[in-house]
């Protein structure tokens, strides 16, 4: 099963704290958007390992883009 | 000798009085607020070297009709120039996205008004004017430009002190509310997540600044050059056709008339006029406006959530003050804080600006009625 990292909110990833392969735990801290000049941290869903990641350093998602998924 | 002694006459340091060393402190202190803390330096920082300047004898920069501030205070605050070119470049930079996403969330926009009202009363029956006291109350939306435009018409003898009230009531935004909204909320409803809002088309938000324009200043034709000049900007923004306007009127325009609103609001301090007691009460009844108004928007929308199943995260209330996007990045912070999973950020935007239009209409209802 994989599982989706969604953007909360739209906004500039300015931080990804994350690496493709690497085995993560709920609740870790997974990249930072910055949004009205504020960074939001986005963390992770589930346990599991990161499977892809989507986005790079200073990219603009919308609400709802894939920014990584994690096999679990 | 004696050509050395009439050269010092001529000085201003004999016409020093200590009022003026008095206000020479406070422009210190807000200027060094600006600078070390970060406190709305953008106006802080020329609202406080605009005190100094006033409060330096001989220099008649504030004499009618001559002086250099007196003239940008006479053509761009009194005739009404600056407040709507401000509202021009916020208009530039407002996203009513979120606010068409979640219509509903209007009602806290409009509810944080309470503190206006209350405070109007209050400071009238401490024996303010009645039209001192609309200006008083109107710090509690937190607009400076709206609390400057209204001042300039109904009490320009308090312009600079509510003007320093509301801009530092908005820099103190994360330390005023959050007490305020966990008072008044429980961990329960501060957990409450937002169902996902819809998305909002273009053409809404291209027909909003319109529609809205309409029905405002026929609503309150008072209210017009603000409304007009807000909605004109945030119509550039989303034609998306204007790029070089929008991005004018959010930036460069901007940053021009902010420089010339801060000066002179600065120099409207002098000593003879700040240095009496009132000015306490006035930082006080401020304080009290911003306060009630935080807490009646927090109210609103639990009062809100008795009567929809789809239940409010009641903190947005506290959102319905127009500091943008200040109010909204504490509503956001509170809410991670009970559940960091919780992104309201954007949920709050949406009373946030309906907090700058609730204002605004505010202003130009006690225009309409005082004047």
């Amino acid at each position: 099963m994989a599982e989706e990292i969604l953007a909360p909110l739209a906004g500039k990833i300015i931080q990804i704290q994350i690496k493709p392969g690497e085995a993560v735990e709920e609740d870790d801290d997974a990249l930072v958007i910055e949004a009205m000049k504020m960074e939001t941290p986005v963390y992770i869903p589930c346990d599991g390992t990161i499977k892809e990641i989507s986005v790079s350093v200073g990219d603009e998602v919308e609400e709802d883009d894939v920014l990584a998924v994690i096999d679990n | 000798m004696a050509a050395l002694l009439s050269l010092f006459k001529t000085s201003g340091f004999i016409y020093l009085t200590p009022g003026m060393i008095i206000m020479w402190v406070i422009a210190f202190v807000l200027i060094y607020l600006a600078i070390a803390k970060d406190y709305e330096p953008l106006l802080l920082l020329p609202i406080g070297f605009g005190i100094l300047l006033a409060n330096l004898p001989l220099a008649g920069l504030m004499e009618p009709d001559e002086g250099l501030l007196w003239r940008f205070y006479h053509y761009g605050i009194q005739w009404e120039i600056i407040p709507p070119l401000i509202f021009l470049g916020l208009g530039a930079l407002t996203d009513f996205g979120p606010l068409l996403a979640n219509p509903r969330l209007i009602f806290l926009g409009a509810g944080a008004q309470a503190g206006v009202y209350l405070t109007f009363f209050a400071a009238h029956a401490m024996g303010f004017s009645i039209k001192e006291a609309a200006t008083i109350g109107i710090i509690g939306g937190a607009d400076g430009p709206t609390t400057i435009f209204l001042a300039a018409k109904l009490a320009p003898h308090m312009l600079g002190t509510c003007a320093v009230a509301a801009y530092s009531y908005m820099a103190l935004v994360p330390i005023i509310q959050p007490p305020i909204m966990r008072l008044l909320t429980s961990k329960q409803e501060r957990v409450i997540k937002m169902k996902k809002s819809r998305k909002v088309t273009a053409l809404e938000k291209r027909l909003f600044p319109i529609v809205a324009t309409i029905v405002i200043i026929l609503l309150i034709p008072a209210s017009a050059p603000l409304i007009a000049m807000f909605m004109i900007g945030n119509l550039f923004r989303e034609a998306k056709v204007v790029e070089r306007l929008t991005h004018t009127a959010g930036n460069e325009l901007l940053n021009i008339v902010t420089i010339f609103l801060g000066l002179p609001v600065g120099a409207t301090m002098n000593a003879e006029n700040f240095l009496k007691p009132q000015v306490v009460f006035i930082f006080f009844l401020g304080l009290f406006a911003f306060m009630i108004s935080t807490a009646t928007g927090i109210l609103l929308a639990k009062l809100m959530n008795l009567f929809s199943k789809n239940k409010i995260n009641p903190l947005l209330g506290a959102a319905g003050v127009s500091a943008v996007p200040m109010a909204a990045r504490v509503v956001h912070k509170e809410g991670a804080k009970a559940d960091k999973k919780n992104y309201l950020l954007m949920y709050a935007m949406g009373p946030n600006v309906a907090g700058v239009i609730g204002t605004v209409i505010a202003a130009g209802i006690f225009l309409t009625l005082l004047r």
